[in-house]
Order: C-alpha cells, then structure tokens, then sequence
C-alpha cells in the first residue's frame, strides 16, 4: 500500500473532503440557495436572467400522465438528454443521440425501445435519482452538439468543463473527458478523464484517470498534454455570473461547448469533488485562502 | 483556521464531557456503582435469635434492632416469626422491632434477619441537643471511693476522653486500689463506669456490639461504653479504654434502651449467628440508591421491561460514534448513514456470525428478487413496498427453513429492521446498475465492516454496564460526536487516495 502523509498533503494545499464541508460549504452555501443547483428546472431559470445560456429546453415531465406526451414529442427528436432535475452527480441521466427505426439510440451506442425511456421517466417522477428520494420532475434538453475540437478527445459523450467558483473568483478548472469505463458520461468516479486546466489561460496541465495520472486518453489515444480551450475568457465570466445568479460562495459550474451555441451552462453544484485538484496537480487551499484574505 | 468564533463551541464541548465524566465519577464515589461489571462486595448477613416460653398469655417482644451502627450501613431488614405480629418502632434515636401474639404457650423462637455492608463513611448523625447526666446518689462509704477516685482520674485529664481513658485505666484490677476494690464488682462495672461518668458530667451510656467471624452461631454481644464528648457520642472498650470501634464490631444497640424485653413470656434468651456473603457491587448500589436522593438519576428504578428496553437504547449512542468515527476520520463508505447501527443493534439481540449469516442470505435473496422487480416497472414507492413483503417472506422461509433443519439461529432473522433491510436492498440494487457491481462491494463491506466495529463496542460487557449505569456518560459520547463534527482534518482513506499527489510535492 502507497500513502502520501499528512504533512505533504497540507504543503501541497490540498483541500480534503471534512474541511470543505465545515469550512466552505457549510460557511458560503446558503442553505436556502441549495435548491437552486438542485435542481436543473429551476438553475435554467435563475441562470437565464443574468444572460447565461443553457441548453434548450424541450420538455417538462412533472405527472405520470405527460409520459405518453413525452412518446409524441420524442418523434419528432434525432437526439436528446433526459435528466432528472434534482439528479446528483450525473445520476439518472439518459442522452439520446439518434435514432434507428424505431428503437433510440443512447450515446453508448446501445439501442433501446421507447417502453425503456418510458421507465426511465417514471423512476425520475418516483425520485429514484432525487438526491433525498423525494418525487421528481424529468426535464427533456435539446441534445448538446460538442464542439469538434474538445469532442475528439472524449470517447462517445460531451466533455464538460467545471470550474470551481470560490465567492465569485474561479479558482480552478478541468476538462472531463467520458471513456468506455464511464460509460459516456463526464464523471470522475465513474471512470472519465479529468485534465487539469490552467485557470488564467485554458491550457491544460495533467490528466487523471481514476484518480492515476495519464498522459493519454485511454480510448482515443490522443495526447492530453496541450489542450486549449477555446473563448476561456467567455467561460470565466459565464462562472462568476452563476455566482451572482445564485449567491452560492463555493460551487461546481459545469460547462459544455456547443458546436452551433457557444459555451452552454450544464448545471451548478453546490458540493463539487475534491478530484479537481488531481487533475490539476495542486491544491486549492492557496488558492481559496487567497480569495478569502 | 480556527477562527474566534468557534472558542464558545470548544469550551461547551469540554464542559459537556467534563459534566459527563465528574457526573459518573461523582456517583462511583456517591453510590458505590462500579466501575466494572465483575466487582463484589461483602456483606454480612446477621441473625438474631430471640428464644423464649410462653405462658399462655398475650406476648410482646420487642428487640432493639440497630438503625444506624457506625462503620456499616443496613441493606435489607426481614423478620421471621409465623403467626405473629411484627412491626419495627422507630422512636426517639432507638429502633425496636416488636413481635405481639395475643395468646402463646410453649417454646417459641422468633427470627430477625439483616444485611449489613461495611460502610466506613457511615456514622450516626449526632444527636441535637446535648445528652443530659443523671447524678446518682452515692451512700457513705461509695460516695467517698467514688469521689477519690473521680478527683484522681481528673487531676491527670484534660478532656472527657482522657478522663475516661483514666477512670477505666484507675479501675483495671492490677492498679486498683483500696476504693475501687470497695465498688467493683465482676457484674456491676461497666454500670459503676457510666454512673461514676455521669455523676462527674460527662455524658455516658452503655452500648452492645457484635464481633463478626464467618459462619459463627450462638454468639453474644459484647458491651461497649460510649461517651459523649460534647460533639458525638464516642465509643471505648470498656477494659482496655481503646477508641473506636473495631472494624469487625457491629455496635447492634447503642443509648440507654434495653436489648430485649418479653412480656408475657419467660426464659428469654437472645443469641446471634452470622455470615459473610458477597453480592455484586451493582446489585448493592441498585438496592442502597433506593433510599438515596441520588437514585433519581439511574434507571435502577423503572420496571425491568423499560430497563431492558432502555439498556439497548443506551448502547444506540456508542454505535452513532462509531460511525461517526469511521466516516470522519477514517472515511470508509456505507450505504445509508446509520443502517449499520441498525445492523448492529440487530447483531446484538441475534450474537454475529449466525446474525451475518441471517443478513447476507436475506439481503443476497432480496437482490435476486429485485432484479425481477426493476424489470416490472414499477413506482418507486410500491417497489419498496413489494420489497418489504419480499423481504418478510424471506424472513419467514428462513427462519422455517433453519428450524425445520434444527437450526435455531434461523429465527434470529427476525431481529433485523425489515424496513432498513429492504431499502438497504433497493440501494443496493440501484447502485449495482448505476456504478457498478464493485461499488455494491465496497459500500456494503464498509457498512457491514461498520456495523461489526459497532457491534463488537456495543456487545462489550462494560459498555454495557457503563452506558447503562452511568447514562451521563453520554455527554462525554455527545461531545466527541459533537468533536468529530468540527474535525477538519484528512480522512486516512484521503492519504490513500491523494497518493498520486507525491508527484507533485
């Protein structure tokens, strides 16, 4: 067994999981804004009013009933995403990316039946994917079309960018890129690539995977050494305005890049991972503490 | 980065554990409850033995019986005496246990039973106004003697100990003189020395102990002097002028009131027989908190269902602690925050490896048959609904099933909280197909890892008897959790996990 002991970890900085609790989340998160990032619905909403663009929306299913609505709106659909819109971590979130007869198409290529989304919608309304199991609404988005230069790198799915928002300030960024093990989706523990990215430029540092460092993509096999992404300035400010939108002090804003749109907020979270720093190579500490003085 | 704002917090949590701790050392010292479970303490069991022949005439004995001897405290009193009335009088400093029979003939014995513990703290209050002397008169050629040897004993005195010290040492036979030898005689002399005490001013009386020897019977009282020394009553060997009383002397009647007096009955005799037993220290402190004002804070005196129930419900904080302890600092995963508290309390009631066997079987069957369920497409909360009776069914078979096959631990199955069980097995399952069959591992070893920390704390015998007898304990148990809530610190697991980090210091 390998051990890094506490001492160089405190040198590195490195923000561990009981100290963000106490002395950040619980300290600059209201706890009545939680609901806010929460919730997908209402993040859409409060975000649209300070000029941050997110994908569109194409559907609310609140009742069991509109399910069979759902059936005629999707036929007219290439691709979609259905989220649960108080899912967590990426949970309960199903993209559609195209169609083959009458089976859909999910982005891991898989070809399910409509009776399958339809299940789907009705574990979302039941709260299966709710963070405190409580009933849910599912809400349908128009499928996000990644850029190409950040979509070579990921295997099937949409790279997503977070940035780590600490009173306004973005203090630290990766590129999460999904792989096969991730079956798709942009999320760290579930096996996706996270590269660090320096946070004044968008270029990018070091690139983890399950928590190892890598230097290439496992699936696509590109080097992930000298990304760079692309309006980062545009990126920055789309974060901080999250910060005035919802007046969460410490937060994940998840961005993705949309071939036609522009940079489109995906969604905010109030507890964001401590892996970041991984991917990054540093630790956050310095960095909070910097905005805190 | 502690900042100001959190001394408050610091200091009330170490007042919380501090009241815990000096609340439980406080009644250790206060009742006696020990520490640990094992501890015994001695008791003497004293019998006294009242024998006497009846005249067929209406009866009362009456026997003084000790209410507060110095150096012992009385744990149970019991007569035994068929057919007759008995009652205890307590009245003015002396208590007298009194038997009537309104018509007996023939040789009769009446029994008085009592517990003593040896108590060193315990003394008998003094009395609140100072004990009056009887002058006596003296005829000549006495009240010369005793006037001699009073101004003697006196002249080399100062107090009313040494006077008595000097008075007895003065009427020993081998100093005695020409005076004392006029006054004593073998059957008189412990009365002359109270009389000749009182007529001096020193407040005297006679007092009976009882020498305790291991399984002694037909034993007699042997008579003290107890003088008063203006503060409390003291007690001398009447022969050596030695203070105190001995540790092996059970002063059974102190004052002036009689040992024993029969009406209505002839040859009475008194004789006592005694024996040293041990009871367990708790049961002793459960039996003495009864009459003490501190009693209010135990449980000893809820009825034995309530006390069971809450010996369990006592054992619920150390379980939270556990889990606290091993998801702040050591950082392992569980699924559901408390379910393996809820585990090992069932661990508790069922011992572990047949309640891990009961557990495992229940919650593998349920993922089995989950899978069959998420396939119906069903509203979460019928799901779990159907998953509780799944998992009662369950139950049900297994615990027919291990007793059919002469298996008892079968039944035990039914210790565990069907509820938590079926929601521990739709988490699972969700977990199963969202993440991945490891993640199952790894979340339901840690809880079961968990819950068996939580039950090897809670099984421990002195936990057990700590958390019940000194409940207060559990300010110190609410200020570590409360502790723990402010650490800030790295998870062990963290130092694992942050290893790729070294590249970079």
């Amino acid at each position: 067994m390998d051990w890094i002991s506490p001492r160089s970890l405190k040198r590195l900085g490195m923000l561990n999981m009981n100290r963000r609790n106490v002395d950040y989340i619980a300290r600059y998160n209201e706890r009545a804004s939680y609901p806010l990032v929460d919730n997908k619905l209402k993040t859409k909403l409060v975000v649209a009013e300070y000029g941050v663009k997110t994908p569109k929306l194409l559907q609310v299913v609140k009742q069991q009933h509109e399910i069979s609505r759902f059936r005629e709106m999707a036929e007219e659909l290439a691709g979609f995403a259905i989220k649960p819109a108080k899912g967590s971590g990426g949970k309960g979130i199903t993209v559609i990316t195209g169609r083959d007869e009458d089976f859909f198409v999910k982005a891991s290529g898989a070809r399910v039946g409509a009776p399958v989304l339809e299940r789907h919608l009705t574990n979302i309304l039941a709260g299966l994917y709710s963070l405190a199991g409580t009933p849910d609404v599912a809400i349908v988005e128009n499928l996000v079309e990644s850029s190409p230069s950040l979509a070579r790198y990921s295997h099937q799915g949409v790279p997503d960018i977070r940035i780590v928002v600490f009173q306004g300030y973005p203090v630290m960024a990766m590129l999460r890129l999904a792989t096969t093990a991730s079956d798709g989706k942009a999320n760290l523990h579930q096996g996706a690539v996270g590269v660090g990215l320096d946070i004044s430029t968008g270029k990018s540092l070091n690139a983890v995977q399950f928590n190892r460092p890598i230097t290439l993509h496992p699936d696509t096999g590109l080097a992930l050494g000298n990304i760079n992404i692309d309006a980062w300035g545009e990126m920055l400010e789309m974060a901080s305005r999250c910060y005035e939108a919802t007046g969460l002090g410490y937060m994940g804003v998840d961005i993705v890049v949309d071939a036609n749109e522009g940079p489109l907020l995906l969604e905010l979270n109030a507890r964001p991972g401590l892996a970041i720093q991984m991917a990054n190579g540093r630790g956050l500490l310095p960095r909070l503490r910097a905005v805190e003085a | 980065m502690t900042s100001p704002s959190r001394l408050p917090f610091y200091i009330a949590v170490f007042l919380l554990i501090a009241a815990g701790i000096s609340l439980a050392v406080w009644r250790h010292i206060e009742l006696g409850i020990p520490w640990l479970t094992g501890d015994q303490r001695p008791v003497w069991m004293v019998e006294a033995r009242v024998d006497f022949d009846g005249a067929s005439d209406p009866v009362v004995a009456s026997l003084n019986v000790p209410g507060q001897p110095p150096g012992f405290s009385i744990l149970t009193e019991q007569a035994a005496s068929p057919g007759y009335g008995f009652s205890i009088i307590d009245k003015a400093g002396s208590r007298r246990a009194e038997w009537t029979k309104r018509e007996v003939s023939g040789p009769q014995t009446l029994y008085f039973k009592a517990q003593f513990v040896p108590d060193p703290g315990a003394e008998p209050t003094p009395p609140a106004q100072p004990p009056e002397t009887k002058r006596l008169f003296w005829e000549e050629p006495q009240a010369t003697a005793v006037r001699e040897i009073l101004a003697q004993a006196e002249a080399r005195s100062s107090t009313p100990e040494s006077m008595t010290r000097e008075l007895i040492r003065l009427m020993q036979p081998d100093t005695r003189v020409q005076n004392t030898t006029l006054l004593v005689s073998e059957e008189n002399y412990l009365q002359l020395l109270v009389n000749m005490l009182n007529h001096s001013g020193i407040p005297a009386r006679t007092a009976d102990g009882l020498k305790l020897e291991d399984a002694r019977r037909r034993q007699q009282l042997t008579p003290f002097l107890q003088i008063y020394n203006g503060e409390q009553w003291l007690t001398l060997n009447p022969k050596t002028a030695a203070q105190g009383v001995p540790d092996d002397i059970l002063l059974w009647r102190q004052g002036p009131e009689s040992l024993l007096d029969v009406v209505g009955g002839d040859n009475s005799e008194i004789s006592f027989s005694m024996l040293r037993q041990t009871v367990p220290a708790l049961q002793l402190a459960a039996m003495q908190s009864k009459g003490n004002g501190l009693g209010f804070l135990s449980f000893y005196e809820l009825p034995i269902e309530e006390q069971s129930m809450f010996r369990m419900l006592l054992l619920l904080p150390l379980g939270a602690l556990v889990v606290a302890f091993m998801r702040i600092v050591i950082g392992i995963r569980t699924s559901g925050t408390f379910m393996p508290v809820l585990i090992a309390v069932a661990f508790v009631q069922t011992t572990l490896i047949p309640g891990l066997i009961a557990f495992l079987s229940v919650v593998s069957i349920g993922l089995m048959m989950r899978g069959y369920l998420s396939s119906l497409n069903l509203l979460l909360v019928s799901r779990i609904s159907a998953l509780i009776i799944l998992v009662i069914f369950i139950t049900a078979g297994l615990s027919i099933f291990g007793y059919q096959m002469g298996f008892n631990t079968g039944m035990t199955v039914t210790f565990f909280p069907m509820v938590i069980i079926a929601w521990t097995i739709e988490r699972m399952s969700i977990l199963w197909e969202e993440e991945s069959g490891q993640e199952v591992l790894i979340q339901g070893s840690g809880s079961l890892f968990v819950a068996i920390c939580a039950y090897l704390l809670m099984s421990a015998p002195l936990a057990g008897h700590l958390t019940f007898n000194f409940p207060e304990l559990h300010f110190a148990v609410l200020g570590l959790i409360l502790l723990m809530g402010q650490y800030t610190g790295y998870k062990l697991t963290e130092l694992k996990r942050f290893t790729p980090m070294k590249a970079y210091d």
